[in-house]
């Protein structure tokens, strides 16, 4: 089979190519193609009956004819060699060396589709990662083997926010290091180059493993490569125990590419022409990210799903969202006024908070002082409102509380530096002095003890 | 059955030239010898759906039938344990293969080594005439929970021999019965029932209690019943999953069986890892010896995420003919229903609403119908209990699986994003949920806790229906536009919400509310509300009321409070009414 090689396709469009009469493909099974000038593309069977084979095309099928086009199956599905010599490396989609290095060569060689972890197996993820910023450590915390992804539009700094995270991020009491896998699909050039350049200039590129699929990339490609990816960083994670932080960007071409192939295949279209398996489908990466017992190393996932026309209904974060263990949602209005990072705190969320903060991971304090700043702000975001019809002068002299509580959660608690590593101690002590704004009274998310503790509240001046 | 040759592979949907086999056949399907179910025929081709990855599975493999549809195994063993949708047994997967799941794998559901220590009926007797559903003895399955061994539905004939007292494997003989049509049968502490056949039972009853889950939102507000259906739609990140964990921790039912179909696996972590250390309120005992998981995670494959919903309800079942009260939990029903439509959709059924077959419908309705209150055959009473997480697109209750639901099941617990963007949780919409069983549910309240409950809760309700009219004109023109009467009601209401709808998971005493607790609570808000509402009729200011020091108590009281300080709560209404009564004192005498 190996050495066979088969011409005449029957047809060829969207990226299928579609042959007959070759018996015995195995389902997923790996695909050399050779066109007539002698070019070499990569596919993949999906679908295979005794009378025909549709083999996915990786890199399109522009320029194929069908008379000319050499088909050999490889019998064996997507590998991709690992060894510790990843890291540092850029590779496209399938691992292949993008950066005119050699190849890496090794004999251990996984299947890039993984298998699903038994959730027995898996143990649940409680170690507080301190990123630096405040919207995140102190409302939305990030816990190691979480999958939290970035909502965004296009035009907001979701890059910048991505960057600072993976430059900032570390366990408290704990000296090692993130290492990063970096899987780019549809990237603009210029946006590869500014994470490029933030990695080598904090010295972290030798931590780096990058998958990289351009935006004048083949689309089809884009489809492996989160999975090539993942693979990586399962390598890294559990075979070498490293603490692997997978930034994923953007699931939103992702999604895009899956709909084109699944449109040319002739699959039904549910909501927006997406197909019904985007859910399933997208859950087959996200869930890759997890901590697994007796491993050391754990898998920590930052996807960016960028939401077409900042509609948060959309089925790609609306699926996300629900996979994901929260999500961060930046806010175009925040953007708008020059607020970094415009962190639209209301629909943010964290699954996993809960059990990664508190007495002994961060402070005492921190869950009531969460869910108390949430509440004062989704009232002052209410007041807010209503100052806009009626006015301020109109408000009671606590709703005028609640203004100033918003402008201040928003310009001192919110806003900070692209370079500014807080510590959530320090983010905690800035939530107080917020808090302190509004008497003790209302306050009721917090304990007696709290408001004795921290809370200084300097009654009406 | 003879077996048969692949004829062609289409993601997890396979055909095979299988002539004379039957829909629903389980079957081995090729060299790894993956477990596949026929799910249509087509002359000669039998379409073949398969539980696992069919990834390098090719044409000209072997199928072989294995003569029986998809079958549930019954017996000891099953609570604590965790199973993939099609009873797979998680934990000794981990032990033979490690963290991965592989393919091919068939591990018996139950444990085959284990002895359990029966005891026979003493009734019965050798000779006596015995039939599906009696029982013909006990195992102690876990420390909360007995197991009784029933004769498998469909059996009847003489009872020849019963074993006595002693310790079993599963597969041991227990009991042999002589049967008029299938001859001399022996009986075991195992059994099978396949899994999209309703079990029988006697006779079906309306329901009569309610389901209690200490969260005051559903018991007070929207109560279901015992053998009741409901449903819990809300947009990610409303609080579905921790909704849900809390009824799964704090039901009054014997038995929780907790499906996760195609949702994410460190729930189900979450679950394995709290759950033995948490406590069971009524029995004392660890959670989880009253709990089962059936866990078909979102990346694990999706033809199993369809079975997972079917062997949960027949597991249920099960403990239900023993004479169990039983929650099923569902987590979530869209995304059986998403699996639905992915394989309609590979056979190229006609899509309808979405991309979902016509079926739909009336595949939600059948399985909702599993739920119910029966008379068992054996003469005993049990319930099953299905509560369905649905997962709308977009938060859209219009869509098809939401609005199915929402037409068979009877007690609706609507999330609402804004609630849940504001941390007011449980996110319990007040305005979109609702409850069939309020009726039912009251004549129980009215008997074991209090004949005011009806009356309090209908109050309560109306003040926060009220109170949301009155905050759109707030929102209009400001809040100096409402009487004072009107804005005592605003007031009364953020009261309610805070002191009474909100309830933290979190909080180690306000997590769990005992019907006692929630009805004091309850009593106590509204009796401020009333006697405030006199006192402003009366002239006294709002701001004078909202002065009141039993109104700041009141707002903390159930995490102040435990369950059992019922006494500490009796002396905050007496507090609150002689601070009223001083009030009404002052501003009688300022007047005169």
């Amino acid at each position: 089979m190996k050495e066979k090689e088969y011409r005449y396709a029957s047809a060829a469009r969207t990226g299928l190519l579609f042959l007959e009469g070759v018996p015995g493909v195995a389902f997923g099974d790996r695909v050399v193609i050779r066109d007539r000038h002698g070019r070499k593309r990569n596919g993949q069977v999906i679908l295979s009956s005794g009378e025909l084979v549709m083999v996915q095309v990786l890199e399109g099928t522009d320029d194929l004819n069908l008379d000319d086009t050499w088909v050999r199956f490889l019998d064996q599905p997507f590998e991709l060699p690992l060894s510790p010599d990843l890291l540092g490396r850029v590779f496209n989609g399938i691992g292949e060396p993008r950066d005119e290095r050699p190849p890496i060569i090794s004999r251990l060689r996984r299947n890039v589709n993984g298998e699903p972890v038994n959730p027995v197996a898996r143990a649940y993820p409680r170690e507080f990662i301190q990123t630096g910023i405040s919207a995140i450590d102190g409302l939305n915390s990030l816990v190691r083997g979480q999958k939290l992804p970035i909502f965004s539009g296009s035009g907001l700094p979701h890059n910048r926010l991505v960057a600072q995270i993976v430059r900032q991020s570390r366990l408290l009491g704990e000296e090692s290091r993130f290492v990063v896998v970096f899987a780019a699909m549809g990237l603009s050039y210029s946006d590869a180059r500014f994470f490029r350049e933030d990695f080598e200039n904090n010295g972290v590129l030798g931590n780096v493993a990058m998958f990289i699929n351009l935006a004048d990339d083949p689309p089809i490609e884009r489809l492996i490569l989160p999975r090539t990816a993942l693979t990586a960083a399962e390598y890294l994670a559990f075979d070498l125990d490293l603490h692997v932080l997978v930034v994923l960007t953007d699931m939103t071409y992702y999604a895009e590419a899956l709909r084109e192939v699944a449109t040319a295949k002739g699959d039904v279209p549910t909501r927006k022409g997406y197909p019904g398996y985007l859910y399933s489908d997208m859950a087959e990466i996200y869930e890759r990210a997890g901590r697994v017992h007796k491993r050391h190393g754990s898998i920590t996932m930052v996807p960016v799903v960028s939401m077409p026309s900042d509609d948060i209904t959309h089925p790609i974060p609306d699926l996300t969202g629900y996979i994901t263990e929260g999500q961060i949602v930046l806010s175009r209005e925040l953007d708008n006024q020059n607020l970094y990072p415009p962190v639209n705190i209301p629909p943010s969320l964290s699954r996993l908070m809960k059990d990664g903060i508190g007495k002994d991971d961060t402070r005492e304090d921190h869950p009531r002082v969460a869910s108390q700043l949430y509440a004062a702000y989704a009232r002052a975001l209410e007041v807010r409102n209503l100052a806009s019809i009626i006015g301020r002068d109109e408000l009671p002299d606590l709703d005028r509380r609640y203004l100033d509580f918003a402008d201040q959660f928003e310009q001192r608690f919110l806003a900070q530096g692209p370079d500014e590593d807080r510590s959530v101690i320090q983010t905690l002590n800035i939530a107080w002095e917020l808090l302190s704004l509004l008497p003790g009274e209302v306050l009721s998310r917090v304990s007696e003890a709290d408001l004795a503790r921290y809370h200084h509240w300097e009654g009406n001046k | 059955m003879k077996s048969g040759r692949i004829i062609e592979v289409n993601g997890p949907l396979i055909q095979a030239r299988l002539p004379g086999i039957a829909n629903g056949e389980q079957l081995r399907v090729g060299e790894l010898g993956l477990t596949g179910e026929v799910i249509g025929l087509d002359g000669e081709r039998a379409l073949i759906q398969v539980y696992e990855s069919t990834e390098m599975l090719r044409p000209g493999e072997e199928v072989v039938p294995l003569g029986h549809p998809l079958s549930a195994e019954l017996g000891p063993g099953l609570l604590g344990g965790i199973f993939d949708g099609v009873q797979r047994p998680l934990r000794a997967i981990m032990e033979t293969a490690g963290e991965h799941i592989p393919r091919g794998l068939a591990l018996p559901a139950l444990n085959r080594e284990k002895r359990w220590d029966f005891t026979p009926e003493a009734s019965l007797r050798a000779g006596q005439e015995i039939r599906g559903g009696m029982v013909l003895g006990r195992v102690q399955e876990t420390r909360a929970v007995e197991h009784r061994i029933l004769v498998p539905p469909g059996i009847k004939g003489e009872l020849m021999e019963l074993a006595g007292a002693g310790s079993y494997t599963l597969e041991q003989p227990i009991a042999r019965v002589r049967t008029p049509l299938k001859g001399i049968q022996e009986l075991s502490l195992l059994q099978r029932w396949p899994v999209r056949h309703p079990r029988p039972y006697a006779r079906r009853d309306d329901g009569i209690a309610p389901l209690l889950t200490g969260q005051r939102i559903l018991d007070t507000f929207f109560p279901l019943l015992k053998g009741g259906k409901g449903a819990i739609p809300g947009p990610f990140g409303a609080g579905k999953t921790m909704l849900q964990q809390q009824i799964a921790r704090w039901t009054n039912a014997d038995i929780v069986i907790y499906v996760g179909c195609g949702e994410r696996g460190n729930e189900l972590v979450d679950i394995l890892e709290s759950f033995p250390e948490l406590t069971d309120p009524y029995s004392s005992r660890s959670l989880m010896e009253r709990t089962l998981l059936v866990a078909n995670t979102s990346n694990m494959p999706v033809v199993a995420r369809e079975a997972s919903i079917y062997l949960g309800v027949t597991l249920a079942e099960y403990y239900r003919d023993q004479g169990h009260d039983v929650v099923m939990l569902a987590d979530s029903t869209s995304r059986w229903a998403e699996a639905l439509r992915e394989v309609a959709g590979r056979l190229g059924q006609m899509p309808v609403e979405e991309g979902y077959p016509a079926y739909l419908a009336s595949r939600l309705a059948a399985f909702y119908e599993r739920a119910g209150r029966v008379d068992t055959l054996g003469g005993d009473s049990g319930s099953v209990t299905l509560i369905g997480a649905v997962s709308p697109p977009g938060g859209d209750f219009s869509e098809p699986v939401t609005n199915h639901t929402k037409d068979i099941i009877q007690t609706f617990w609507a999330l609402s994003k804004s609630l849940a963007d504001a941390r007011h949780y449980p996110s319990v919409s007040w305005t979109e949920s609702f409850s069939d069983a309020v009726e039912a549910a009251a004549r129980w309240w009215s008997r074991e806790i209090s004949p005011e409950w009806q009356a309090r809760r209908a109050q309560a309700l109306d003040l926060l229906v009220r109170a949301e009219e009155l905050s759109r004109i707030i929102n209009l023109v400001g809040v100096e536009a409402l009487s004072p009467a009107q804005r005592w009601s605003v007031e009364a209401a953020s009261l309610v919400r805070e002191a009474l709808l909100q309830q933290s998971a979190l909080d180690e005493v306000d997590s769990y509310c005992s019907p006692q607790k929630q009805f004091a609570l309850l009593d106590l808000a509204m009796s401020l509300y009333q006697r405030g509402g006199e006192l402003i009729d009366s002239q006294v200011p709002v701001s004078a009321l909202l002065e009141l020091p039993a109104l700041a108590r009141l707002r903390r009281a159930k995490n102040s409070y435990g369950n059992e300080q019922l006494d500490a709560l009796a002396r905050l209404k007496e507090d609150m009414q002689a601070q009223l009564d001083e009030l009404a004192e002052n501003y009688g005498e300022g007047r005169s």
